[in-house]
């Protein structure tokens, strides 16, 4: 840090000493300083919205309505977290939803029914094999969620390390795959490697079926349904639960703001400050040392420790001088991939939508509803993010929060989330423009209301949000939802880069607790957890956070 | 396009007879049916297949139609029984299993006629049977909705199909398939079941469903005939020491945990298991574990004392827990308290000393007791009219 | 079958079945090898396809031969010769730009890009190193805890460790990403990343973005050392006949015009093969060299279990590469290359997303409208395999499809006419110089070399279909559930590309007692 006249240190409108400073009240940041200040330590959280969450918030845009303007659907959130700090009792509710609706271009539907037996019979109008088929894929697919459950609330091992905690993490995860036996482990091998249209091949024939589940693959990715890999990311999407029931969602009571919101009651009542509008400008290095951050308004906040929930391109290229990172990590960080690839439409309703051939009263009306009814339709929406443009035929996973949240509308009004894929950080001709913008909305819309007429007219208000605005408002860098994107270099122990994929940065006193680290994006809170558990061992204290549930 | 079934539970085509006989109301969902857990009583029940007739609606039983040139090579290659002793007008039960050697379900397969078979099963499996199918000419239908079943247990069984005007059945033997006219169709009976008694399966198609429902109780009624439901038949069949997929075993293709799955050896089910046939699904890994030795062993324990020993624990004599009950009941016409166990290789020797751990609540008080089981060799009930031919009266 | 005349039948005389052949003759076993065609060497092979003009049919550059092999083999004392080594690669857009890669020296390029491509060079080096101990014998069981196979993993575990942490840590990073974000990273020329990316997609059904593709990359540059392909004298299919005469002179027997149409079981074990003309042959043991699924049919389904006859269609052998042959009656000229640079490797590609766009199409059946090729013109440097003063040139094409939504017929003349476009582009006035041209397509190869999905590995080389799990789990040892019979095809690890090794690992495999359990 340059040195400072005294006058200069006089004029800093506070200076305090802390233990902790968190960067970014994000639900990773607030769960990492909650375990913090459940252990003792005296912790500051910075945020730079005048609000806290990040990228899980509730925020009333249109007079009335709740948007969960971001993330919209829970289930990643790590029940041992949820459970320990009580997030409950700070007003957590999440609401289960199961199944989905894909819509078809001949006007007819795929409707993934929560009943099993009836979800066999909508699949078997289709194909009678690919309804048998589906059990040995929900097999399948268990199998891999419980591989990678286990290692959710652990700290990836170095395998270039030589430290006995870091083999026996090794032997930990070579045992994890040797206890399937050899054609398990084969198996998943090749499930880690394979694409998500590859692997559904093997299991099915009717392409509406595997297009509906192929969703889960590229949700949030920038890869296509034939990238390999992309059934690792199906996995991420499966891998979560509520209530024990491994790969189910649920909506967050009063959109996803409520788990920010519980968090940081948590936090708070274990002692810890939340300042707002508190933009970092840059973390304080002294002798190689973080020491504290510094505002873009000229506050200094000063602690033995730094933790920042900011993704790894925003945190080491945004918040740091240059001068103080080793050269290798500010290369790394260069090439951290985290490009974004998927915008969002947040609609105010007047009154329920009706969709081409489905009951008000359906089932499906409270589950993700897609327009997408083919893997090659699936694969040309990435074809369009490839050559720099949003899908001029997107995937979306479009929700109605309100068939299930009385909180977010009035009554009788609807609130609806549409996620859309893919959406490129900046366009081939150049940035974003609100033009554009405008018309990526446009094309969502009227794919939308192709599969439901009175769609447009129930329209009272619609925010568009492309990478660009979540960059611009959440700070994720080029808007990727997921701090970073799910491919191999950048999982495990290669999180976000290999060296910094134990929580702890490049120099002392800095930590990384956001979805950029292991095990990545979602509100799944297992990142912050993790973090606090490396920072709690460095400061030699007991360990605070919970054990993961055993495997059963 | 298909029109969408927006039914939550599907009715059988005799869901009008079912449903007027079935004072509980007591539903459960069979692959999506609704089937009744019993109508009035589930001892009455039981005893009407012990002591009269009991008709069951196994309609939503899974049924698949298997027929084409190479049908008989491919059940030999599906099944581990030799199917070319299975001849024409002949039922076999026999089970099938993944190249691992591991059941994926049980079932019978009928030889309706030279190279026509059906094949009904517990569990669905027509994606392993069109896998089964690569490569070959074989035609596979899945017709569980098309054929309406009824099976009619019981000493008294066969004397209610002949007054229904079935004459000769008491001809057929066990395993054997007949064709009689009726209502303007055809009916087929099998002189097969699940209850380890005398007693018959008739089919027909779904628009003569109502009609056989009719005229079986018209017939029966002199013969004490009387519906009954799926909890008298789980107490029959624990009886009678039938395995049943998905209790006494998981399907190999539904296990998710490494190693749960259970070979025919370990389902004591090696007389079904034909290595001289030819090559068959799982024959090599069956092989390698007829010379190296299964994990497990399959009993039938009769368990001390009367309480049923549902989800016990079996113990050794030092106490450690060597296996589990899959099924258990007190068998009313046996007078022996069954368990059916699965139980880590070596125990279950006959001179082993086992216990079974149950629990049981009185007035919410809770005892625990360890109670001394015995293998049964043999079978537990099975009585002569079970195998007769020409088939008693009663 | 202790009356059996042969000891071991391997079913085609492609170079890895030749290779395996070899080796077992050499342990003492009495070998027969039975080839469909008149000539050894499978898709190594040289074919006259215009009168007095003759090419190598598939591949057409030789970089992965194992150099272990050729040692072992004596391979070059049975004929093998190269018309040139070490060629340049010259990558030409097609605007008058143009980029030589000539070993680790680039012309062309900045500074900076040369000094990266240096120590891109150098890593993928270190990297080829490593993962050739993987490849160069049967890979160890996982789950058996047999003290061989704990103490092969123990060795290759050693073996990534000594990389070093830095080169170590590069590895686990981009060991199953894709080309196009590690050129990103480091390069800055827009040819020098279609360069890399050509020979990590090449062969493939994959474009640069598709993760997987730096360990396809790293597979086709396993041996080479970075120095470049050679051109084999004669064409490739004296590849073929040095392979033939190596395992001849190891004592094994071959047999041409042989079509395999089954092989025969006894007791659930391989006895012998049936050939086209209804006589059998016995012997207690069959390797195949014919790719996984071609294989499999000649046993039937009914011999085998059906979870692994799932496991065999499921296998992903989609060919997307074909051959385009031209007879010139002069040599082209290219606008800005080099005369003496003619006979080199060259690259019809210009940018990254030009081949990402190229395979676009691929995934929808569709034949590349602008297609990719690696050209290489052999007369230049061999003239045995033209009239005087006449030339040949030989392009891979891609990507064409095994199965086109349109259909072969319609589809052949249409890429026929993509392809000279491109070639136009880079030699104008070329299309006057052809005296007779061929297309040889997926469909083609399958038809003529019998490979199923005419794909040149005998199956995409993507991670889930690599290494240990090559081709397919239960037959990822060269042993098959059939006892007696085994692969030696470019199906198995570490597959296809004329290396040799999958079938060497297969004798190593069998003579070992290796089975499939």
């Amino acid at each position: 840090m340059p040195s400072r006249s005294v006058a200069e240190k006089w004029t800093m409108k506070r200076m305090r000493q802390y233990d902790a400073i968190v960067i970014g009240a994000g639900h990773n940041g607030l769960c990492n300083a909650a375990y913090l200040a459940k252990a003792g330590l005296d912790v500051l959280v910075v945020e730079r919205n005048p609000h806290i969450g990040g990228a899980s918030v509730s925020r009333e845009l249109y007079p009335g309505w709740t948007y969960s303007n971001c993330s919209y659907v829970c289930s990643l959130l790590r029940p041992e977290i949820s459970r320990d700090l009580e997030l409950a009792r700070h007003g957590l509710q999440v609401v289960p939803y199961h199944g989905g609706v894909t819509f078809t271009q001949d006007g007819d539907h795929f409707g993934n029914y929560p009943d099993a037996e009836r979800l066999h019979r909508e699949m078997a109008r289709h194909s009678r094999r690919d309804a048998n088929a589906y059990e040995r894929f929900e097999a399948d697919v268990t199998k891999q969620t419980r591989l990678i459950r286990q290692f959710l609330l652990a700290t990836p091992p170095d395998p270039t390390s030589f430290k006995p905690k870091d083999l026996k993490g090794l032997l930990e995860f070579a045992s994890a795959f040797t206890g399937m036996g050899e054609e398990g482990l084969l198996d998943s091998v090749r499930f880690w490697t394979m694409s998500i249209g590859d692997f559904l091949d093997e299991y099915f024939e009717t392409d509406v079926i595997k297009a509906h589940l192929s969703g889960s693959g590229v949700i949030g990715t920038a890869l296509g349904v034939y990238s390999p890999g992309t059934a690792y990311v199906l996995l991420h999407h499966y891998m979560g639960e509520v209530d024990g029931n491994v790969g189910a969602w649920g909506f967050a009571r009063g959109g996803m703001g409520a788990v920010a919101e519980a968090l940081a009651a948590s936090l708070r009542a274990f002692g810890g400050e939340i300042v707002c509008d508190a933009d970092v400008h840059r973390v304080i290095v002294e002798q190689g040392r973080a020491v504290g951050v510094a505002l873009a308004d000229g506050t200094e906040y000063r602690a033995k420790l730094v933790v920042s929930n900011l993704d790894p391109k925003r945190t080491f290229l945004k918040c740091f001088d240059e001068s103080d990172l080793p050269a290798e990590v500010v290369e790394q960080a260069r090439n951290f991939k985290i490009r974004g690839s998927s915008g969002k439409l947040n609609i105010a309703l007047d009154g329920l939508p009706t969709f081409n051939g489905l009951s008000p009263d359906s089932p499906l009306m409270l589950t993700d509803m897609h327009c997408t009814d083919s893997l090659e339709r699936m694969e040309r929406a990435y074809d369009d993010w490839k050559a720099g443009t949003w899908s001029q035929d997107p995937y979306v996973d479009m929700l109605i929060p309100t068939t299930v949240d009385p909180t977010m509308a009035p009554p009788g009004k609807h609130m609806m989330t549409v996620f859309v894929q893919y959406c490129p950080p900046t366009l081939a001709q150049g940035p974003w423009t609100p033009q554009a913008r405008d018309a990526f909305g446009q094309t969502v819309i009227d794919q939308l209301a192709a599969h439901s007429p009175d769609f447009k007219d129930l329209i009272l208000d619609c925010e568009v949000r492309t990478p660009h605005e979540l960059e611009d408002e959440v700070g994720l860098t080029e808007g990727n939802i997921f701090h970073g994107e799910l491919t191999f270099d950048q999982l495990l122990f290669n999180r976000p880069f290999p060296g910094c994929a134990q929580y702890r940065g490049p120099l002392r006193g800095f930590y990384l607790c956001g979805s950029g680290t292991h095990p990545g994006g979602g509100v799944m809170a297992a990142p912050g957890a993790n973090a606090a558990r490396e920072i709690l061992a460095d400061l030699k204290r007991p360990d605070v956070t919970p054990p993961s549930y055993p495997n059963d | 396009m298909t029109p969408h079934d927006d039914q939550m539970l599907l009715d059988t085509p005799f869901a009008s007879r079912v449903q007027a006989a079935c004072e509980l109301r007591e539903w459960e969902s069979w692959k999506g049916y609704a089937s009744p857990i019993a109508y009035e009583d589930v001892e009455l029940e039981y005893f009407a297949v012990r002591n009269a007739t009991g008709v069951f609606d196994l309609t939503p039983m899974t049924k698949y139609r298997i027929s084409g040139p190479d049908a008989a090579a491919f059940l030999n290659r599906l099944l581990t029984r030799d199917v070319g002793r299975i001849r024409p007008g002949r039922v076999g039960y026999t089970v099938w299993c993944n190249d691992a050697g591991m059941v994926l379900d049980d079932g019978t397969l009928f030889h309706l006629s030279p190279g026509d078979y059906r094949l009904c099963a517990q569990e669905r499996c027509l994606d392993w049977l069109l896998t089964s199918a690569l490569g070959l000419d074989v035609t596979i239908a899945d017709e569980t909705a098309e054929v309406a079943a009824l099976a009619v247990q019981g000493p008294t069984s066969c004397a209610t199909l002949r007054a229904m005007g079935l004459d000769g059945l008491e001809a057929l033997r066990p395993f054997g398939l007949r064709h009689y006219p009726f209502d303007g169709g055809e009916l087929m009976v099998s002189r097969t079941g699940f209850t380890g008694d005398l007693g018959y399966e008739v089919w027909v198609a779904p628009a003569h469903a109502e009609a056989l429902w009719d005229a079986l109780f018209a017939a029966g009624r002199d013969h004490l005939i009387r519906p009954m439901g799926n909890a008298a038949l789980e107490l029959a069949r624990i009886e009678a020491g039938f395995i049943q997929a998905g209790v006494d075993f998981v399907p190999a293709e539904q296990v998710v945990r490494h190693g749960r799955a259970r070979s025919p050896f370990e389902l004591g089910l090696d007389w079904l298991v034909d290595f001289d046939k030819g090559h068959f699904s799982g024959r090599s890994a069956l092989l390698k574990e007829r010379a190296q030795g299964s994990r497990f062993r399959f009993v039938r324990l009769d368990v001390e004392g009367n309480k049923p020993a549902a989800e016990s624990f079996i113990l050794n004599k030092r106490g450690k827990t060597v296996g589990h009950a899959t099924s258990a009941a007190w068998c009313p016409s046996a007078k022996r308290n069954v368990a059916l166990a699965s139980l880590e290789m070596p125990w279950g020797r006959p001179e082993d000393e086992l216990y079974a751990e149950i629990y049981f609540s009185r007035e919410l008080r809770w005892t625990r007791v360890e109670a001394r089981c015995r293998i049964i060799d043999g079978p537990i009930w099975d009585p002569p009219r079970r195998r007769q031919t020409p088939a008693p009266d009663y | 079958m202790t009356d059996a005349a042969y000891d071991a039948l391997v079913v085609g005389a492609g170079h890895n079945g030749l290779a395996c052949a070899a080796y077992l003759a050499r342990s003492g076993r009495k070998v027969l090898v039975l080839e469909a065609g008149e000539q050894p060497g499978g898709l190594a092979a040289t074919r006259e396809f215009a009168d007095g003009f003759r090419v190598s049919a598939a591949a057409h550059l030789l970089n992965m031969l194992s150099p272990e092999l050729v040692k072992d083999l004596a391979l070059e004392r049975h004929g093998l010769a190269y018309a040139a080594r070490n060629l340049k690669t010259v990558v030409l857009p097609g605007d008058g730009r143009q980029l030589v890669i000539d070993g680790d020296r680039l012309a062309g390029a900045s500074a900076s890009d040369q000094a990266a491509f240096a120590e891109f060079q150098r890593r993928m080096r270190r990297y080829a190193k490593v993962l050739n101990r993987f490849c160069a014998r049967p890979f160890p069981r996982l789950t058996e805890r047999r003290g061989r196979d704990n103490w092969l993993l123990a060795k290759l575990a050693w073996d990534v460790r000594t990389l070093g942490k830095a080169d170590m840590r590069e590895l686990l990073r981009i060991g199953a990403i894709n080309i196009h974000d590690v050129v990103e990273e480091k390069f800055e020329n827009p040819l020098l990343k279609a360069a890399l990316s050509m020979d990590a997609v090449l062969g493939s059904h994959m474009g640069p973005r598709s993760p997987n593709t730096v360990y396809a990359y790293l597979h086709r540059h396993l041996n080479d050392a970075g120095a470049g392909s050679a051109l084999v004298k004669g064409g490739m299919g004296a590849l073929g006949a040095a392979f033939a005469a190596a395992a001849e002179a190891s004592g094994a027997a071959i047999r041409y015009r042989q079509r395999v149409t089954r092989i025969d079981l006894a007791d659930c074990r391989a006895a012998g093969v049936t050939l086209a003309d209804g006589s059998a042959i016995a012997a207690p043991l069959v390797v195949s060299n014919a790719d996984l699924k071609s294989t499999f049919r000649l046993v039937g389904p009914l011999n085998l279990d059906a979870g692994f006859v799932r496991r065999v269609h499921n296998f992903r052998a989609r060919g997307v590469t074909a051959k385009l042959h031209l007879a010139l009656d002069g040599l082209p000229e290219f606008p800005g290359l080099d005369p003496t640079d003619a006979g080199s490797r060259l690259l019809a590609a210009a940018t990254m997303d030009g081949i990402e766009g190229a395979f676009n199409h691929a995934k929808y059946g569709e034949c590349s409208p602008e297609p990719i090729m690696e050209i290489s013109i052999p007369t230049v440097h061999d003239d045995s395999l033209a009239p005087p003063g006449k030339h040949v040139l030989s392009a891979v094409a891609q990507y064409a499809p095994y199965t086109l939504k349109a259909g072969w017929p319609a589809g052949r003349e249409a890429f026929m006419r993509s392809c000279l476009g491109r070639l136009e582009a880079i030699s104008p006035g070329i299309g006057e110089r052809v005296i007779a041209a061929e297309l040889l397509t997926p469909p083609d190869f399958e038809a003529r070399f019998g490979v199923r999905g005419g794909h040149w590995h005998h199956g995409e080389i993507a991670l889930d279909q690599a290494l240990f799990t090559r081709p397919v789990p239960g037959a990822n040892h060269y042993a098959t559930p059939v006892p007696g019979l085994y692969l030696c095809g470019a199906s198995t690890h570490p597959g296809g590309g004329l290396l040799g090794l999958a079938g060497r690992n297969s004798a190593k495999a069998i003579l070992s007692g290796e089975d499939a359990s």
